[in-house]
């Protein structure tokens, strides 16, 4: 029992987490139709890439892995303040957020 | 010598082309905008500028001649050659060099001067145009084409002028561009012409190829080294050249252009048509004439052509009814002439008849432009008649030209026409031959020219309009200063103009022993042109009738007169037809239309097919995007993680390296 709690997490279960997650991700991306569940994958995909960062990073004792994370981290808030603020646009100009009816560049 | 040079005048030879160049891009971009006095001023002392350069810089040519005379050499002459070179190329080279000496000083007098007066004349007589400017612009241009043509020291450059006055020629009878004759006359006239510039190009080729050079001077030396150049590749130089000469100047068989060309206004054929450009394929062959010097053959093609021309052309202008084309005709006919001049390489009096008839041609067509002008742009002579009333200068200075072209003693016209006729005479055996159809030739201008004069000013109004424009100052002044000039301009005499031309034309004496055998020629010129006047006096004015029943009378030999000897019919036939036809089902159809356009609509279709198809993928949708992007990483992830080869191995395929 004492074992099993000081043994560490094997490196392919975070790994299988990630991949896991990230599937998840462009499951939703794909199947969804509202903006902001597509949106919602979006982020999850990120962050399912942010763990296998994190995951190497402690498996080869580098820290470079985990500053990536934070550029990750950086853009993809930057990235959800654009895409609502965007998202709020489409829905004024439409009223819809489902993804297929919003297939023109024009408005 | 020196003695004789009082002071050194040196003046860049540039500045006479230049001068009406600057006129024509000044009318040419501002005319429009410009006051028409402007235009004028612009447009007159453009041609008086380069006539006063012209004589300013030929004054050191003149002094020596002067001096030549009491008993001292003179051979002058100068070349201006651009300092940098215009083509240099390998073996190649060719300079940008002007070339005055007393050939060019004549011409170059010849065309700036009838120039000058041609374009006073077109103030009064353009003075109600439309296209004012228009038309001063392009008279500038064809001047700086012609001076062009005239200096230049080799042969490409005087191909430049050459076809330069052509496009100026081209642009002025298409003035009155609306009017679809005019337009078609242009349009032949440039592209028979163009028939000319081909064998003008082909003899510069075998110029270039068998000498190296296309400086006229350097030709002459190498031909002059080296007597074996004798018949052969000469001959065939000089054909070439014969060509483009007969193209310019309207000889048989390229002269179909010439009388359409009286679409264009009267100063223009005045100028353009009569005076100056159509000569200068006699130009060219005396500035060429060492190549046809040294090729008897090409010599005697130039004298028949010549010879045929004068008597061809002649015989049609007998029965012309439009006024500008009686003298169209007999253009041709004169400038045959002057071909036969040259082909019995009396080049001097070639170029003498050239200047003298540069003044009694331009001159009767400047009144013939003054009688239309004053009737109301009637040019048909059987509505004309009795306007010496009306008219009366240009009755009197179109008697001068009259008098003058016929070849009446002591008018210009009798003393280079003698000369080209004595030079063939005594050159004996087929000379004689030349000589007869010069004579014959002779008759027949002296001919038409009073029936043209009787039926246009003598006898009773035919012409129904009789508002009657009074003829302004501007047109007379140069009408007598012209018929001074056509009085006067023979006086000179042949044996003194061919001694001030020797050093460009060559010393050719004409034996000076037969003086009795000039007189006796001399007077059966004046009896002959006496007979024409009479026989014209008979038929036009005694008993006008009478010229109605003649053509009656021989009904097949006038209405092929009338009808020109169907030569352009003929051309129409066997050259127009089969090329039209050509280039309507092959070139048009066939080439054009279903092979290059079928293949530009296969391309074209296949295009479209491919666009129609892949559009599909466009569709905006954005989850169909994401599910390719996302298809597209699992197949670059399924190809790099899975061991293709050894995966592959396991079902027993094993790939090679294809030579190894």
């Amino acid at each position: 029992m004492n074992s099993l709690l000081t043994q560490e997490v094997p490196l392919s279960w975070y790994l299988l987490l990630s991949a896991l997650l990230f599937a998840l991700g462009v499951v939703g991306f794909l199947i969804k139709r509202n903006l902001i569940t597509v949106f919602m994958s979006i982020e999850l995909m990120l962050n399912a890439v942010n763990l296998s960062f994190v995951t190497f990073a402690h498996q080869w004792h580098a820290v470079k892995g985990q500053i990536f994370v934070f550029f990750v981290m950086m853009v993809a808030a930057a990235e959800a303040a654009v895409g609502l603020a965007i998202i709020i646009a489409v829905f004024r100009a439409r009223a819809t957020l489902a993804v297929d009816r919003i297939d023109l560049m024009k408005l | 010598m020196s003695d004789f040079i009082f002071f050194k005048v040196y003046l860049h030879l540039w500045l006479i082309p230049l001068l009406p160049f600057a006129g024509f891009l000044l009318n040419g971009i501002l005319g429009r905008r410009l006051p028409k006095w402007v235009v004028t001023t612009v447009a007159l002392l453009a041609p008086l500028g380069a006539f006063v350069a012209v004589l300013i810089a030929g004054l050191p040519i003149f002094l020596p001649f002067s001096s030549a005379y009491l008993g001292h050499a003179a051979p002058t002459s100068f070349v201006e050659t651009c300092p940098t070179p215009w083509i240099d190329i390998g073996a190649l080279h060719i300079d940008f060099s002007f070339v005055l000496d007393q050939l060019s000083l004549v011409m170059l007098l010849v065309v700036t001067g009838v120039g000058f007066l041609i374009h006073v004349y077109s103030v009064g007589y353009m003075s109600d145009e439309e296209g004012y400017a228009r038309y001063f612009s392009y008279l500038n241009l064809f001047l700086f084409f012609m001076t062009v043509l005239v200096l230049a020291g080799n042969a490409l450059l005087m191909f430049v002028g050459w076809e330069g006055v052509g496009l100026a020629s081209y642009l002025l009878i298409g003035f009155y561009f609306q009017k679809t004759s005019a337009a078609d006359a242009g349009k032949k006239a440039f592209i028979v012409n163009r028939i000319g510039d081909f064998g003008f190009l082909i003899g510069m080729f075998l110029l270039l190829a068998n000498f190296g050079t296309l400086t006229f001077t350097e030709i002459a030396t190498k031909l002059g080294q080296d007597p074996g150049w004798q018949g052969g590749v000469v001959t065939v130089i000089a054909l070439c050249l014969l060509l483009g000469a007969a193209g310019k100047s309207a000889q048989l068989p390229l002269y179909i252009w010439l009388p359409d060309a009286m679409e264009g206004p009267t100063p223009v054929s005045a100028l353009i048509h009569a005076a100056t450009m159509v000569t200068a394929g006699v130009y060219m062959i005396a500035r060429t004439h060492v190549l046809f010097d040294h090729s008897p053959f090409a010599l005697g093609v130039v004298a028949i052509v010549g010879a045929a021309t004068a008597l061809f052309a002649a015989t049609i202008g007998l029965v012309q009814n439009d006024i500008k084309r009686v003298l169209a005709y007999s253009t041709i006919s004169q400038l045959g002439y002057m071909f036969l001049g040259c082909g019995v390489a009396a080049y001097s009096a070639a170029i003498f008849h050239l200047v003298t008839h540069a003044f009694f041609k331009a001159l009767l067509f400047l009144a013939a432009g003054s009688v239309i002008h004053a009737i109301g742009g009637e040019q048909d002579l059987r509505k004309m008649g009795g306007l010496w009333k009306k008219l009366p200068v240009t009755f009197a200075v179109t008697t001068v030209g009259v008098l003058a072209i016929a070849g009446f003693f002591p008018f210009a016209g009798f003393f280079s026409k003698d000369a080209i006729l004595y030079a063939a005479f005594v050159q004996g055996g087929s000379g004689r031959v030349l000589w007869f159809v010069g004579l014959v030739t002779a008759l027949l201008t002296s001919f038409y020219m009073f029936r043209l004069w009787y039926l246009a000013f003598l006898g009773e109004p035919r012409g129904e309009s009789e508002h009657h424009h009074s003829t302004p100052w501007s047109m007379l002044g140069p009408l007598v200063i012209l018929a001074l000039l056509s009085t006067c301009g023979g006086w000179i005499g042949i044996e003194r103009f061919s001694a001030f031309l020797a050093p460009a034309t060559g010393a050719r004496t004409i034996d000076a022993g037969s003086a009795h055998l000039e007189l006796i020629l001399s007077i059966l010129a004046v009896a002959v042109a006496l007979l024409g006047g009479i026989v014209a006096d008979v038929l036009y004015r005694q008993k006008p009738t009478r010229p109605a029943e003649l053509a009656a009378a021989v009904p097949g030999g006038y209405k092929m007169l009338v009808n020109k000897y169907y030569v352009d019919e003929f051309y129409g036939a066997t050259i127009v037809k089969p090329l039209l036809a050509i280039s309507t089902y092959f070139l048009d159809w066939i080439v054009d239309k279903a092979l290059l356009g079928g293949a530009a609509w296969l391309l074209g279709g296949a295009a479209t097919f491919a666009g129609v198809l892949l559009q599909r993928w466009q569709s905006g949708n954005i989850r169909s995007y994401a599910a390719w992007l996302a298809a597209g990483a699992a197949a670059v992830l399924l190809f790099v993680v899975v061991p293709w080869p050894a995966v592959l191995a396991n079902l027993g395929i094993h790939l090679t390296m294809a030579g190894r």
